[in-house]
């Protein structure tokens, strides 16, 4: 990992780094990433991912709820955190000229 | 009476008996917290909220719509969404955030009303301080400050529930709610000489929970005793609609084991463990493990023999590579599920920004401590194309054998024994410089979350400095009630978990 890498990952995160930043960072994610490179010693050949740990024990029968409504109206409260608001809608910076 | 050293389960029968009603309860336990606010257990009290709720509970008491946990009061950890208290994480992103409903765990255990006609009729004290968005092992990553041990104020209370752990040690509360994605109960449990358990992955909702790692998260109880843990689970834990993980064998009496024998057959009262294998793997003892650490463990497991028990070594090989694994793949889905906050419908919003792209960058970055910051690097680089299959993908399938490890352990034993942590609490600062040396002190509990094991802590010695240790065992799936039945006759044969901290009065 490189200088460069940083600061390309902080724009994919949607984060922004100081060049100080990202300069203090690198040596800790160079650090990380040494022990995450213990990993590639394994053998993996042939063995599936394990996205879920149940998945391992027993085939998960993912229970379906019926389909019907079952919420009624919560606007209201769901946007008293709202950081901006107008009518009933959240507010945000123009994004089509 | 000091309600602060008492078990849950006699405050139900002093309830019940109306020796004391819940509002004595609450207002005691709120009075405690009042004056308690120098380990920065609670983020947010509400005593109006606490006791309304304590008034509603003593009348469901007083026309017998009573349960066993109505009107006993609790702390739930901030990481759970809860109506009228503040809902942060911990984190500046979510400062003053006000949830519009309450996560399954907190309505499971609240007040029954006609949306919430299970409710269990406890009283939420508060919320308690953490390590933001559950991120770290010592809760100095909080927004709002670290959380200091009630056994001495200068050390760590474990992360990331911190909080909910000094508050039940510190007597400010009888006991808590937690999450552990990587051993955010049994860490802070065991620092702070409690015992706690997480329980098997889905056994209790996520809904309301605010997500970390999904596939590792999972919540359970932090209280004084195995007994009291197994009260809370019961009402905690429920097949949930809302959680499309929740399993649905979920909610059973997790205290039906507890003061019987391990063998149904065995009548000799001296050894109720008879019949009972316990594996000790040889790579949690190994190097890295502090000298009174393994003296208090291993001093555990000769316990565990004198009632009954059999020791047998056992291995998991992989264990050191757990983290590693763990540090691949709870990032990455920290990383998407962290991408929810960017100032457009709840949080903080940035004051200054020139367009939208902005607006969640500048969001994003005012709101975001270090750490999450750092794990969101982490988990955005080991998603990117190129890296996917040889970190994300290649962590997962270690993670399949690291839970077939534990499955091949169970061939030659019933319950696995070893630490909760390589060291008991160590003192603030001194690891928070170096996020690779806290990751390490990781070591031994997140193989059971990759797995999706339960698994517990429990008080088991002190240090020579008087800092509690705990030790862990752990369970195969769905093993909870099991669990908890060795720790209960552990905690009959031993006196550590009744221990007071010296600070606290």
């Amino acid at each position: 990992m490189k200088l460069d890498d940083v600061q390309r990952i902080a724009h994919l995160s949607r984060l922004e780094l100081s060049q100080a930043e990202a300069e203090a960072l690198l040596p800790q994610l160079q650090a990380v990433f040494s022990l995450v490179e213990e990993m590639q010693a394994v053998d993996t050949s042939g063995l599936e991912p394990l996205a879920h740990p149940i998945l391992f024990l027993r085939e998960l029968a993912q229970p379906l709820r019926v389909d019907q409504v079952t919420e009624s109206d919560h606007r209201s409260e769901n946007m008293q955190s709202a950081p901006a608001q107008q009518e009933g809608y959240f507010l945000v910076p123009r994004v089509i000229e | 009476m000091s309600w602060h050293n008492t078990p849950i389960t006699l405050m139900a029968k002093a309830l019940a008996a109306k020796e004391v009603s819940s509002t004595e309860l609450t207002q005691y336990f709120l009075d405690r917290i009042e004056a308690g606010k120098r380990w920065n257990a609670y983020l947010d009290v509400n005593t109006h909220l606490s006791l309304e709720q304590a008034n509603k509970a003593d009348k469901l008491i007083s026309v017998g719509k009573a349960g066993k946990l109505t009107g006993i009061p609790l702390a739930h950890k901030d990481v759970f969404v809860t109506r009228g208290w503040k809902s942060t994480a911990a984190s500046k992103i979510l400062a003053g955030y006000q949830s519009p409903f309450d996560a399954t765990v907190v309505s499971n255990l609240g007040i029954p009303d006609e949306s919430n006609p299970h409710g269990a009729g406890m009283v939420c004290l508060g919320k308690t301080n953490m390590d933001e968005f559950a991120m770290g092992s010592s809760n100095e990553n909080s927004a709002y400050g670290p959380v200091l041990n009630p056994w001495n104020i200068e050390h760590v209370a474990g992360g990331s529930s911190g909080g909910s752990a000094a508050a039940v040690a510190a007597g400010l509360a009888p006991i808590a709610t937690g999450t552990d994605t990587g051993g955010s109960i049994r860490q802070p449990a065991a620092f702070c000489g409690l015992t706690g358990i997480k329980p098997t992955y889905g056994r209790v909702s996520r809904y309301g929970m605010i997500a970390y790692a999904s596939s590792l998260d999972q919540a359970g109880p932090m209280g004084k005793s195995a007994e009291d843990c197994a009260l809370l689970l019961s009402a905690m834990s429920s097949h949930d609609p809302r959680d499309s993980t929740s399993l649905a064998d979920s909610g059973e009496d997790y205290g039906r084991y507890l003061n019987q024998a391990w063998q149904e057959n065995n009548s000799n009262a001296a050894k109720p463990l008879e019949g009972l294998r316990v594996g000790l793997p040889k790579e949690f003892f190994a190097e890295g493990l502090a000298g009174d650490v393994a003296k208090s463990v291993n001093e555990a497991a000769k316990a565990l023999e004198n009632l009954g028990a059999k020791l047998v070594e056992v291995s998991l090989p992989k264990t050191k590579l757990s983290i590693p694994v763990y540090y691949v793949l709870a990032p990455a889905e920290a990383s998407s599920n962290l991408s929810r906050f960017d100032g457009v419908r709840y949080g903080l919003r940035a004051s200054e920004y020139k367009d939208l792209g902005d607006m969640y960058q500048k969001s994003r970055t005012a709101g975001f401590g270090a750490e999450v910051k750092r794990r969101i690097l982490i988990g955005t680089y080991v998603l990117c194309h190129g890296y996917y299959d040889a970190y994300y993908l290649q962590a997962q399938k270690i993670r399949r054998i690291i839970a077939a490890d534990f499955q091949a352990a169970f061939k030659e034993c019933d319950l696995i024994l070893g630490p909760v942590a390589p060291d008991v609490a160590w003192r603030l600062g001194e690891k928070s410089k170096d996020p690779v040396q806290m990751y390490l002190e990781d070591i031994y509990t997140l193989s059971t979350n990759l797995a999706g094991l339960p698994a517990m802590s429990v008080p088991c010695g002190f240090n020579a400095k008087n800092l509690p240790i705990g030790m862990q065992l752990i369970g195969n799936y769905f093993s909870e009630a099991r669990l908890l039945q060795v720790a209960h006759q552990y905690q009959q044969a031993s006196d550590w978990h009744l221990r007071q901290a010296s600070g606290v009065a």
